[in-house]
């Protein structure tokens, strides 16, 4: 890929993630529903303390536990969820802001029109709540995007949370 | 200083002070006289299946390091150099025959060949020169619980040398907490831990957590929002499903432990199909239930759907099966833990989409448990106040109505609306905050049914 074809890519890239981050942010969540893949996996393993040498730091994807390791019917029922306007842990509303930043591409596969790109990004989600309960979600995002014909979709996420002790009561944002 | 303890419990009338769960000074008694005193679960024999395996765990607020010494056997180590008091062991887990502290240097030994009982003080920087020889490395080894027991894959520990023995403890309970560590088929002790603990701080009391799930049917408005979206492993609509109509909740008054669950029966009930989003898991359990009858024939079992052991491990028998422990940070902070359990012997199919539908019930992320934190934190908030802490909670709700349990020793059975389990956590804290000792505390002191076995099964208590 040329230069210029990269640049481009990777502005495609990033304005897709911002156009997704704002509709979270300004919870248009049916919408955002939109852009995941139907094969989608997200994916939010724990992190252990372990020593460095170790491979083991990370849970493993559709094998252990996790913070989240779910495909399109579940994210579904979260935003059904939270649309019932009864679920108490998003009710009154968190006020939530997502930052994403340092977006590098790390694979392209396939021509144009039916590309699949791999990015690495950091994220940071600030989430405020009734008074003073406040969250940050930081960590390291890898995402994959498939294109088609409905333009670009995530067909993979995994979020690296930089906690091995979730420094939050709930886990009820989209990262 | 707050109350007498007579006064924050009152049993009669089935009140529980506001200071009880935001108070400082209470919280550090609770530290010294439940927590140092109790049986408490502190891992799974999965996180250390092989010698030298070693997994850190909580015991009240302090750390632990849980291990398997060279010969096999399981101890509880707290988790401190006793030099000058350096986290011995800052991973979460590992291997490992020796435990070096990074600050000066001493290591204590795993192995028994190299030290008289494994966890002693084995090597110490400059012992012959800048100690002349003269430290007593045997009276610096690593402070251990004890008392440990591993019962059905699942390790506990007390830091009371005179702590009863562990079967004691959980009295006839145990039926209860078998009926989660069995294999759903009913075989013993068949269960194994995914991989991973989950682990979040909750800024809430501890004690919120278990009286919640020693049987409040009554929170389940908090989860209409995920009723009505269906997580149900059949599809549909609803948390689980179907469960047995013989549902009741039963508490044990002398031991503080108490279940949502069938009263003890003595046939299997018609077999409900379940987990049918899968035709291989569905089949499963049908075969599963099928192997109950036959093990069982006529023999006494129980059923369970969520239940606590006092004071702070609660579990989920059925959907989901699930071990939660809530670890005290402070008077209004608390680290809750999550460990989600399979058959042992089960095809992956099964395994795997039990681990899918425990992940999105529980746990922080879980749609279920995670309106249970905002309830209980902001109970828990809502308490500090200088007029609120004042006032008490209302735990009348079935005040007088406890039945006692055939078959079942020192049980009483109370309906499935009732805040009598609460009232019988809340009286074995207030045992525990007021005794001296296990003296004081052993199961069967203290009012409430006698632990004498109850009459011979009679078919008039049967239930279907």
């Amino acid at each position: 890929m040329s230069n210029l074809a990269e640049i481009e890519l990777l502005h495609e890239v990033t304005q897709f993630f911002y156009h997704e981050a704002d509709l979270l942010d300004y919870r248009e969540y049916a919408e955002w529903l939109k852009l995941l893949h139907p094969e989608v996996r997200y994916f939010i393993p724990l992190v252990r303390n372990v020593p460095r040498m170790r491979d083991n730091e990370f849970t493993r994807e559709q094998q252990d536990n996790a913070w989240m390791d779910e495909g399109y019917a579940t994210l579904e029922k979260r935003v059904k969820q939270i649309l019932t306007n009864i679920h108490w842990a998003e009710e009154p509303p968190s006020r939530v802001s997502h930052l994403i930043s340092n977006t590098v591409l790390v694979q392209v596969e396939g021509e144009p029109g039916a590309r699949e790109v791999t990015t690495r990004s950091r994220v940071f989600v600030y989430q405020n709540r009734i008074d003073d309960e406040v969250n940050h979600f930081v960590g390291k995002r890898i995402d994959t995007l498939a294109e088609t014909e409905h333009g670009w979709l995530v067909k993979h996420r995994t979020v690296h949370l930089d906690q091995s002790v979730l420094l939050a009561k709930a886990l009820t944002v989209f990262i | 200083m707050p109350k007498p303890i007579d006064e924050l419990i009152v049993q009669e009338t089935g009140l529980v002070s506001r200071e009880i769960f935001v108070d400082e000074d209470l919280f550090k008694q609770e530290l010294s006289h439940v927590f140092a005193r109790a049986w408490l679960f502190v891992a799974h024999e999965d996180q250390i299946v092989k010698n030298g395996d070693y997994v850190v765990s909580k015991m009240g607020t302090d750390t632990v390091i849980v291990t398997r010494d060279m010969e096999g056997e399981v101890h509880v180590l707290l988790n401190t150099c006793t030099h000058r008091g350096m986290r011995l062991c800052r991973n979460d887990m590992g291997n490992a025959r020796t435990f070096s502290c990074p600050y000066h240097g001493w290591s204590y030994s795993m192995d028994g060949r190299i030290v008289e009982t494994p966890g002693d003080l084995a090597g110490v920087p400059g012992h012959a020169t800048y100690y002349h020889g003269e430290l007593d490395k045997k009276d610096w080894g690593l402070v251990r619980a004890p008392r440990v027991k591993v019962y059905k894959r699942t390790v506990w520990a007390s830091w009371d040398p005179d702590a009863p023995e562990f079967e004691d403890y959980l009295g006839d309970m145990r039926q209860y907490l078998d009926f989660a560590l069995d294999g759903r088929d009913g075989s013993p002790g068949n269960n194994e831990m995914i991989g991973g603990i989950l682990k979040w701080r909750v800024p809430s009391n501890w004690k919120f957590a278990p009286e919640n799930f020693i049987g409040d049917n009554y929170h389940d408005i908090s989860h209409r929002s995920v009723d009505l979206v269906g997580i149900n492993p059949s599809g549909g609509t609803g948390r689980r499903d179907e469960e047995p109509d013989e549902v009741t909740t039963l508490g044990f008054p002398k031991l503080g432990h108490g279940v949502i669950g069938e009263m003890p029966y003595f046939e299997e009930p018609e077999f409900q199909p379940q987990w049918q989003g899968n035709p291989e898991v569905a089949e499963y359990y049908r075969r599963c239930h099928e192997q109950r009858v036959e093990r069982f024939g006529d023999q006494p079992r129980v059923s369970m759907t969520v239940g606590t052991i006092f004071p702070n491990m609660s579990f989920h028998g059925r959907q989901p099966r699930t071990i939660a422990v809530f670890h005290p940070i402070s008077p209004t902070e608390m680290e809750m833990w999550r460990i989600f359990l399979v058959d042992r012997d089960a095809p992956d199919a099964v395994k795997d989409m039990a681990r899918h539908y425990h992940l999105s019930y529980s746990g922080p992320g879980g749609l279920t448990e995670s309106d249970d934190m905002e309830n209980w934190s902001y109970a828990t908030d809502s308490s500090r106040g200088e007029i609120s802490r004042s006032i008490y909670f209302n735990y009348e709700m079935g005040l007088g109505h406890a039945r006692e349990v055939p078959h079942l020793e020192g049980a009483v059975e109370n309906g499935v609306f009732t805040e009598e389990n609460a009232r019988i956590f809340y009286k074995r804290w207030a045992e525990f905050m007021k005794a001296g000792s296990w003296d004081e505390l052993h199961p069967g002191a203290g009012p409430g049914p006698d632990r004498r076995r109850a009459a011979e099964p009679t078919a008039n208590v049967e239930t279907k």
